[in-house]
């Protein structure tokens, strides 16, 4: 048998030959005692001396057992402290009484030394318990805490990270339940140099924290690389290769993500693993589905991984609607799922095009399902374009070194022109002279459109007028694919040259290509405004640079920009 | 038993099926269902006949089978997926890395 540690035990009894015999008893057992005479005596030293056990007479003077049992019991709180009654009642009204005081068990009078020791182990065991299921209650208790503390923090660390962007542009309407980062749903919004938009829903595989960790990586890759004008390819590649990077195997980003260009009126999409998201065309009330065409991120290698992506024009005011599975996985009581047929439902009586979410979140009441915190849904629209603002960079550094008399050449060739993108390290180069950078739109609008032309209409001979109508539009690109997948040689060169002028300075770029060029006076005649689908870019270039003009034929673009004085 | 694996006579088929929801739940039995093989084998079949549903973290459970059974060199078919399964792999594009019927 186990050796019992020993315990501090009262013993309450009027008897004084009762006391003396008792205390014998136990202490031979190995215990200490204190004794008392009555009630309240009982009570004080319970107090003063925190005993863990009490053997109690029920008829004492002054105060009887039952009260002391009770006061002793709101005394010792939550802990157990066992009271043993000790007792020649035999009616069992009074025993009931006994137990229903506090008291934990009773000993019969003459007392037998066996059973008294066998109580007192048993009412050990017991309190011993109670205390562990304490220890560990509040141990417990402690964690969550603990864990929802360090859930907040990393919420509102999450918060600022997913929200640093444009989510609250105008033209961006989004829901998402309060924690459903934590279970892997990312949000993400940012405009590019040239003013166009990108954005991103996510979502990661899993819940809770492990779910969440991924979001910090992709967003940083997001807004830095749409910061310095990347486009929607290097982006997804660098996205998928940091994930795969760092992720484990079985953890993945299911994403679609969009670069709304308002200056084109064209949205490009790429949806890996996502349900399908919306074009929502207001002119005739049609949704055309964008939907998932790719293994979702961070699973692919880098070489494996494919950045195809979908270009869909746009009207002003159309807009693109995209949903996490929280939507459609939602379930009713006999795990049935909401599912994409109930929500086209939604779609189809949906009346005030400001209410959709309203009326999503309602069928969901409706449907009865079980409310889950992964609900994402975002909207953008298109605006006009002047109405879509970029705010300006804010730079850090003092202007001192700014490099103000210098040119340089690039000529890039076919395999570079397949993948290589130089617009961002172009426009980084430029915007190291200060005086640039406040129309670092404007440039990156107009060395954009230039390299494309250059690249598009100039090395790879596509026609803009296919871009008159949706269809011909999505044929363009597919064209644009097809071609630049078969590129073999050709080549666009630009010439950037930078020179003190005044009080500030002059910029020239001169973009050219290997193509066969085009009727520059007959484009030319064309008015600026009111250009529908196509041959946007040379309208956009005359209007945001100074002597913009074409020659040898249309092979050679030039436009110039000056800062600090009036052009 | 949720998981249940069967390996052919010669060991080189590894039949892994799965019966009810094939969720998170199911991550322990699923791993040691190949992991506690001595050989690996030949070829590796997912049985869902009986799988009613299947979310993003099952998916996270098939990629690490892929990985264990060689990555990019492996060869795993999911025969038996109901429609409402299929529709998931689909979304997901999984019939680029699995041979899904």
């Amino acid at each position: 048998m186990q050796a019992q540690e020993p315990l501090t035990i009262l013993i309450a009894e009027d008897s004084a030959a009762d006391r003396l015999l008792l205390s014998t008893i136990v202490r031979r057992q190995g215990h200490q005692v204190l004794t008392a005479a009555n009630g309240a005596e009982a009570v004080d030293l319970f107090r003063r001396q925190q005993p863990s056990l009490v053997l109690m007479d029920a008829m004492m003077p002054v105060m009887d057992g039952f009260e002391a049992a009770r006061q002793i019991k709101l005394l010792a709180g939550e802990t157990l402290v066992p009271i043993i009654f000790l007792t020649s009642l035999t009616e069992s009204e009074a025993l009931v009484r006994c137990l229903e005081a506090g008291g934990d068990d009773f000993l019969a009078k003459p007392y037998n030394q066996v059973i008294l020791a066998a109580k007192i182990k048993a009412m050990d065991r017991l309190r011993r318990l109670q205390a562990t299921v304490l220890q560990q209650r509040d141990l417990i208790a402690r964690h969550h805490d603990y864990l929802l503390n360090e859930q907040r923090v990393a919420k509102a660390v999450f918060d600022k990270v997913a929200h640093s962007g444009c989510l609250n542009a105008p033209n961006i309407r989004y829901l998402q339940s309060p924690y459903a980062l934590f279970n892997g749903d990312l949000l993400l919004a940012a405009y590019t140099p040239a003013g166009d938009m990108h954005v991103l829903l996510g979502d990661f595989t899993g819940h809770g924290l492990p779910a969440a960790v991924g979001a910090m990586p992709l967003a940083e890759v997001f807004y830095g690389m749409t910061a310095k004008g990347y486009g929607l390819a290097e982006t997804l590649r660098e996205m998928n290769a940091k994930l795969k990077r760092i992720l484990p195997v079985d953890m993945f980003c299911c994403a679609t993500m969009l670069c709304l260009s308002f200056q084109r009126r064209s949205v490009e999409v790429w949806n890996g693993g996502m349900p399908d998201g919306y074009l929502h065309r207001m002119a005739t009330g049609k949704r055309v589905p964008l939907p998932s065409g790719h293994l979702p991120l961070g699973i692919l290698s880098a070489e494996a991984f494919d950045d195809h992506t979908d270009v869909h024009p746009m009207a002003s005011g159309d807009r693109i609607f995209l949903l996490s599975d929280g939507v459609i996985d939602t379930s009713d009581a006999n795990e049935q799922l909401f599912g994409v047929e109930r929500l086209q439902q939604v779609f189809a009586a949906n009346r005030e095009a400001d209410r959709l979410f309203e009326d999503i979140e309602q069928a969901l009441r409706d449907f009865g399902g079980e409310a889950r915190d992964d609900v994402s849904m975002v909207e953008v629209s298109l605006l006009e374009y002047a109405a879509a603002q970029t705010p300006a960079p804010v730079y850090s550094d003092s202007g001192q070194s700014s490099p103000l008399d210098w040119s340089v050449s690039f000529e890039f060739r076919g395999s570079t022109l397949k993948r290589f993108n130089p617009l961002p390290y172009l426009l980084q180069l430029l915007l190291e002279v200060h005086g640039l950078r406040a129309q670092s739109g404007a440039l990156y609008s107009v060395l954009a459109e230039l390299y494309s032309n250059a690249l598009e209409h100039g090395v790879l001979g596509l026609d803009s007028s296919l871009k008159r109508d949706a269809a011909g539009f999505a044929l363009y690109y597919q064209q644009r694919n097809d071609r630049l997948e078969a590129l073999q040689d050709g080549f666009v060169r630009v010439h950037l040259q930078v020179r003190p002028r005044g009080e500030g300075g002059c910029l020239l770029i001169r973009v050219e290509d290997s193509g066969k060029g085009f009727d520059v006076a007959k484009v030319m005649a064309r008015p600026l405004e009111g250009l529908r689908l196509s041959g946007r870019g040379v309208g956009l270039v005359r209007q945001l640079g100074h002597n913009a003009c074409w020659m040898d034929e249309g092979r050679s673009a030039c436009v110039e920009f000056f800062w600090g004085i009036e052009a | 038993m949720s998981v249940v694996t069967e390996v052919s006579p010669d060991g080189q088929k590894l039949t892994i099926a799965i019966k009810g929801r094939f969720d998170f739940g199911r991550h322990q039995e699923f791993r040691e269902s190949y992991e506690k093989l001595n050989a690996k084998p030949e070829s590796i079949v997912v049985d869902l006949k009986e799988a009613t549903y299947l979310d993003s973290s099952a998916l996270g459970m098939l990629l690490l089978l892929r990985d264990h059974a060689g990555g990019d060199e492996s060869h795993i078919r999911v025969v038996n997926s109901s429609s409402d399964v299929k529709k998931i792999l689909a979304i997901s594009n999984f019939d680029k890395l699995f041979d899904i019927s």
